[in-house]
């Protein structure tokens, strides 16, 4: 099962690093992971989704967290009323007559045309995963050339 | 002041007396500043020797050990000091240098990654890039390495930051947002563990290391007694609590007896403190204490329910919460039906050997504690030597035992020895060795002889990496690959050395050798030839239930 963490450390050079090799040297699997500063320059945000099959895993997780010395806080949204999103950009293969079926379909996301030029249109969706799987999946038959995502950013009241 | 002199003055705040080390290019500026400081400064022959010196120190002193080796293979050669230091918690600070700022990334001579190596075997680890903050850094890495669960802390700094000038200013506080350790359990939780013993009819204590870090014993005593509960020790608890005295069933696990292993088994409440349920003491796991209530004191929070689900767990200092515990319990267990079990099997599987043919390796520790009269630092290399010397040994103080436990590093005992006996230098310091290991660090014999480091090192010589086969014997049908050993002649070797040394071979010789090499003042080598496929028993085959022993004596 997939879990979504964040993590407050400190904004220091290494310390993804100690996060990344905590996660693979006790062999637990990242699906994704954003970094960003937030608010004060000093403290960096993470949100990371892990994969635990079980509850004992989760818990080391976020035992282990807590236990890196520029860890400050770890939450753990798995029981916590939170709102999550990604970010998507898309590489579309695009024709002037495939338009209007295009934006029928976008209509339905929170997603747009950002830019497009003769054979290619670079399309921003942001929403909850599943939302954008969905739209990847709908944006198949239209041929998808590439695409970039940042991974769950997640945040609590 | 330079950032060389800064560091200095900064060891010298902290308090440290002695440290280990060897230089090179990139740590010059700090060696001619050692030159005239007041920090006793031991040159080591290997830095892996440096680093398990700063180990030995910390353990039998409790102050940090500090070792300082140069950039590159210096601070590659205290790699695996520093993770034996990490598996066994124990508060140390690595000094390296690095290579100067400008060249970091160049692939320059002598250049490592240090942070970048270090970083899953330490508690913590810093690259210094201006001047102004080594202080600070000084500071919190001594902070960080001995509060919490104490462990080694890297300190990396480029040759240019310790020649840059900055003025000196000490932090007076240590304040670090992100690491606040906690030190006082849960009043719930004390007050819910209380009532699990007063209810228990069949409790025991397995205690940890974390009794020796957290200097325990004392209250681990009164605990014991007021429940009278029957203690179990980790290997890294031997010393935490009296091994001579009444209630103590001596160590658990892999080579542990037989009782103390049964006893855990059939046990109705464990009281683990500072211990973390290791594979070498529970065994197969679903077989471990399976009607046992589990109450777990430790201050790693990440020890507890990691390898056993426990009932309650109480995260804090083992001192501090086994003395609010004692204050809760209000009831306590009736244990004499539980003792008069424990009895029946220290009577039938008491720690025993078989004596007769060449000289048994138990009788050789035996007579050590005899000889010393209980009263020696036993430092230990890493196989059979490690586990006769657990198994023989009687500890009845903390600190007196000093082995390497979760890294098992052949090659510790000796250095180890060193910094204990720098530490406590009024205690004789024995390192029982066996062949094998003791050739990992043998290079060492020149540090102590030229800085008069008078340890005692007890060769228990059987011409094979006796433990390794061990296995090799029961579980590969006596296939034993490479595991036939030769050494030097250890007598001329520690001769050549300037140290003394004594050879064994006969019985009616073991205690002569022993006194008379406590009476030596100079480090001496004691070869004792002892029979060559004794094995340590008794022996939970691996992945096997504790209570699942194989005592050789069928």
């Amino acid at each position: 099962m997939k879990h979504t963490i964040s993590v407050l450390v400190e904004n220091k050079p290494g310390v993804l690093a100690r996060i990344a090799g905590l996660f693979s040297a006790r062999g637990y699997n990242i699906a994704s992971l954003a970094v960003s500063e937030t608010q004060d320059p000093s403290i960096s945000y993470l949100t990371l989704v892990v994969e635990a099959e079980d509850e004992k895993i989760l818990e080391q997780i976020k035992k282990q967290l807590n236990k890196l010395i520029d860890v400050i806080t770890v939450t753990d949204f798995t029981k916590k009323e939170h709102i999550d999103r990604e970010l998507v950009l898309i590489k579309l293969a695009y024709s002037a007559k495939d338009k209007a079926k295009l934006e029928s379909v976008l209509g339905k996301y929170v997603a747009k045309i950002i830019q497009h030029r003769a054979d290619t249109a670079i399309i921003e969706a942001v929403d909850q995963q599943d939302k954008i799987r969905q739209l990847l999946q709908d944006l198949e038959k239209f041929g998808i050339k590439e695409l970039v995502r940042t991974g769950r950013v997640a945040i609590a009241y | 002041m330079t950032g060389a002199q800064i560091l200095i003055e900064c060891l010298k705040r902290e308090g440290v007396e002695v440290m280990f080390g060897y230089p090179g290019g990139q740590v010059l500026p700090i060696f001619d500043k050692l030159y005239d400081a007041d920090i006793k400064f031991i040159l080591t022959r290997h830095e892996q020797a440096a680093a398990h010196a700063a180990d030995g120190y910390a353990r039998a002193t409790g102050k940090p050990g500090v070792c300082l080796a140069t950039s590159g293979p210096g601070a590659t050669n205290l790699v695996t000091g520093i993770a034996n230091a990490f598996m066994d918690s124990i508060p140390m600070i690595a000094i390296t240098g690095q290579v100067k700022s400008s060249l970091i990334g160049n692939d320059a001579f002598q250049e490592a990654d240090v942070t970048g190596i270090t970083r899953p075997i330490t508690k913590h680890n810093y690259l210094v890039k201006d001047v102004k903050d080594l202080c600070r850094t000084v500071r919190e890495a001594f902070y960080i390495a001995s509060t919490g669960r104490p462990g080694p802390v890297v300190i990396d700094i480029p040759s240019d930051i310790q020649m840059q000038d900055t003025d000196f200013i000490w932090p007076e506080t240590v304040e670090i947002r992100s690491y606040k350790p906690t030190y006082f359990g849960h009043p719930g939780q004390i007050k819910k563990a209380a009532k699990f013993i007063g209810e228990s009819k069949k409790p025991i204590i397995y205690a940890g290391g974390g009794i020796i870090s957290s200097g325990a014993h004392l209250v681990l005593m009164e605990l014991a007694q007021k429940i009278q509960g029957p203690v179990v020790m980790t290997l890294m608890g031997l010393g935490g609590f009296p091994s001579t005295h009444k209630l103590s069933l001596g160590m658990l696990g892999m080579h542990g007896t037989a009782y103390a292993n049964h006893a855990v088994t059939e046990s109705d409440l464990i009281i683990a403190v500072g211990a973390r349920f290791d594979d070498r003491v529970t065994g197969r796991l679903d077989a471990f204490a399976p009607h046992a209530k589990i109450i777990h004191i430790d201050i790693d929070p990440s020890s507890i329910s990691k390898n056993v689900k426990v009932d309650i767990p109480i995260v804090g200092d083992a001192k501090n919460i086994l003395g609010e515990l004692l204050e809760a319990i209000k009831k306590t267990p009736d244990t004499s039906e539980w003792f008069k079990t424990i009895d029946t099997w220290k009577k039938k599987h008491p720690l025993i050997y078989k004596d007769g043919g060449k000289i048994k390796p138990q009788y050789v520790i035996e007579q050590i504690y005899e000889a010393t009269k209980g009263e020696a630092i036993i430092t230990t290399e890493v196989g059979q030597n490690q586990m006769w010397a657990a198994q023989w040994y009687k500890y009845n103080w903390p600190r007196s035992f000093i082995s390497s436990g979760g890294l098992g590093t052949m090659g510790f005992g000796f250095p180890a020895a060193m910094g204990a006996k720098l530490g406590c230098p009024e205690r004789t310091v024995f390192d029982i060795a066996g062949d094998g290991s003791i050739q990992m660090n043998i290079q060492e014999l020149a540090t102590c002889v030229c800085n008069k480091i008078n340890v005692k090192v007890a060769i228990l010589n059987n011409g094979y990496l006796g433990m390794v086969r061990q296995w090799q014997e029961l579980f590969y049908k006596k296939r034993y690959s490479y595991t036939c050993i030769t050494g030097p002649d250890f007598v001329k070797l520690a001769e050549s050395f300037g140290a003394c040394g004594i050879r064994v071979t006969k019985k009616e010789d073991v205690r002569p050798a022993i006194e008379k090499a406590i009476n030596t003042d100079n480090t001496v080598f004691i070869d004792f030839h002892i029979e060559p496929e004794e094995n340590v028993f008794p022996m939970v085959p691996a992945g096997e239930a504790i209570n699942r022993m194989i005592d050789g004596m069928a």
